[in-house]
């Protein structure tokens, strides 16, 4: 079947772009969800879960409706006004901005079970057909002749775990941040385009046929595989990153709305068991063992690494990595030259 | 004569003045002034190291220098389009028409992503240029392009009223007076349009430097190649950094309010030749 539909290009076309869906008629309270791009059809499905799981234990109706865009952009709409009772990002430095605004404790992390990400997901590679160019590991992306898509870190959250998880894997593998700064700058020498967000890179890679392998989030790989796949295979690294997309309640928005419980409820499902097995169906990792047991089939093993343990907090690693004129910015004077 | 102390000949000028400032700082000066307000935050020196670090410098010269190339070609093939409206009269001229407006309608990022795919090295466009080793997505040429595209309907919407307003009998006067095709061209027809011209010019080329939807999708984002400056102001916005983003808001509108401001100087030294 041929990638581009209309349905692709409308849906790529809406990147970025904020749109919010009712997902039912607004009747009793309302919660709004503020989360990042990827996880629109996650989260259609889980909160019509929800919505059935409220009803049956309080007899309540309730609606739940989604906003997806970036992830940073997201937190900025958040701060900005924006009536989020909940945010479900794709980094813990976005929410960290939210709490630092005020909106929200900064303890949020320590509220929900596994650091407040209920699900996880991985850094692997999208390759064509049969693995043209045999890549197998990090250590092949850096081989002479090989293209290389991934998106910018400094615009899209996603492109940072990327680029986290290669620096994580070449300091496991050669030692020393020097020779993971070489590593990772010969990557970005490989790198024909720096598009904005992951579903363009994704495109870019996909639809213009640019690069040999793009390096993508587990359940973005997913996704591109089912609408193409006579054309791609996923290869799985033997480490990668533990990517923790986080969830918290916006305390000032629920105390003001009189949401809290339902918000909290509403974040506490997403760790039962029909939340996570809904986590799984839509290919991110699920905390709970027994779901985990019974997708098994569906997530190949790596070794993973958190973002904490190597590079102690993504505070941290914005300042040294990503902030202006730090090592990415640094990287790219050497690149250019 | 003072005009202040005199009755208006025409009524209601109270009315429309005030409605018309209340208008204007609404929609455009108390945004406006909100931005260099949030610069307030940084030091002087903080402000001149954001707006002249190399690389936002290297975005200013790319953004700026496509922007005009691209006004530049629209300001030519626009005109043409616009003559070729207003002066002659063909079947599916009404299509035509309605075409030109298209760019205006279509979501930036729909035409971003249309263009990119048909100027990639696999697409339609990109293919067999890239044969002739002309590569146009990810490139500046790329962002020329979509710069042009949004940018053709400013030229000919401009010029086309203007030009189907030309008394033909002035140019039939010329040539009875035994003025050449290129005489009734360059010394009727070109000075009568010249200032409509500037116009639509300032517009296409206005739009361009501030368009992010569609170029970001066609420019490859290369830091220091192919980052235009809207890509850095999101870049800044996504570490939270609102004063550095709007330092280079600043620049942006500062270069663009001068460039405009030239532009319409031309405009009415040109306005005043052109009058009789």
């Amino acid at each position: 079947m041929q990638f581009v539909t209309i349905k692709t290009v409308v849906r790529a076309s809406a990147i970025g772009l904020l749109w919010m869906s009712l997902v039912a008629p607004a009747a009793g309270q309302t919660l709004l969800n503020a989360s990042y791009d990827p996880t629109r059809e996650l989260y259609q499905d889980f909160n019509a879960a929800f919505i059935k799981h409220w009803k049956a234990k309080t007899g309540q109706t309730i609606a739940v409706k989604q906003s997806h865009a970036g992830s940073g952009a997201q937190a900025r709409a958040v701060i900005d006004g924006l009536e989020a009772d909940v945010v479900t990002l794709a980094l813990a430095y976005d929410v960290d901005a939210i709490a630092q605004s005020g909106l929200t404790s900064t303890a949020w992390q320590k509220r929900f079970p596994q650091n407040s990400s209920p699900y996880t997901s991985t850094i692997v590679f999208l390759v064509r057909k049969g693995n043209p160019k045999g890549i197998k590991d990090w250590g092949d992306l850096a081989k002479p002749g090989i293209q290389i898509i991934t998106p910018n870190p400094k615009t899209s959250g996603g492109a940072r775990w990327n680029y986290l998880a290669a620096w994580g894997w070449a300091l496991r593998q050669f030692g020393g941040d020097d020779k993971a700064r070489q590593f990772v700058a010969d990557l970005y020498k490989k790198v024909p385009v720096l598009d904005s967000g992951a579903r363009t890179s994704t495109m870019t890679f996909v639809r213009r046929q640019i690069g040999d392998v793009l390096i993508a989030w587990e359940n973005e790989a997913y996704l591109a595989l089912q609408e193409s796949p006579n054309q791609l295979e996923i290869v799985v690294p033997s480490l990668s990153i533990l990517a923790e997309p986080p969830v918290a309640v916006v305390d000032k928005v629920v105390d003001r709305k009189g949401t809290r419980a339902i918000a909290e409820a509403y974040l506490q499902y997403l760790y039962s068991p029909e939340g996570q097995e809904i986590a799984a169906k839509h290919h991110y990792r699920p905390r709970d063992q027994a779901i985990a047991a019974k997708f098994a089939g569906s997530f190949t093993k790596l070794k993973l690494f958190t973002v904490d343990e190597v590079f102690g907090s993504w505070q941290n690693a914005q300042k040294t990595h990503f902030a202006d004129g730090a090592a990415f910015d640094r990287l790219y004077k050497v690149v250019s030259r | 004569m003072n005009m202040r102390a005199q009755r208006r000949v025409l009524p209601g000028f109270g009315l429309t003045m005030g409605i018309t400032v209340l208008y204007l700082s609404l929609i455009v000066l108390i945004p406006l002034a909100t931005l260099p307000a949030r610069t307030m935050t940084m030091s002087w020196a903080q402000f001149w190291e954001t707006i002249t670090d190399p690389r936002v410098v290297a975005s200013y010269r790319l953004s700026l220098g496509a922007s005009l190339a691209a006004a530049s070609v629209n300001a030519v093939f626009g005109a043409l389009v616009a003559w070729v409206l207003a002066r002659y009269s063909f079947p599916g001229r009404r299509i035509v028409d309605a075409l030109v407006d298209l760019p205006f309608a279509l979501p930036t990022a729909v035409a971003g992503i249309v263009l990119t795919t048909l100027y990639a090295p696999t697409g339609w466009l990109g293919a067999p240029l890239a044969k002739y080793g002309i590569s146009v997505a990810f490139t500046p040429l790329g962002i020329t392009v979509a710069l042009i595209f949004i940018g053709l309907p400013f030229v000919v919407r401009t010029l086309q009223p203007v030009i189907e307003d030309l008394d033909p009998e002035v140019e039939e006067a010329a040539t009875s007076l035994g003025a050449s095709r290129g005489g009734v061209l360059f010394r009727i027809i070109l000075p009568n349009l010249f200032p409509a011209w500037l116009t639509g010019f300032a517009l296409a080329f206005a739009r361009a430097v501030g368009e992010y939807g569609s170029v970001v999708f066609i420019s490859g984002n290369m830091p220091m190649r192919t980052e235009i400056s809207p890509l850095l102001i999101v870049t800044k916005l996504e570490q939270y950094d609102y004063a550095g983003a709007t330092a280079i808001a600043v620049v942006m509108l500062a270069i663009s309010f001068v460039l405009l401001l030239a532009i319409n100087g031309l405009q009415s030294w040109a306005r005043r030749r052109v009058a009789p």
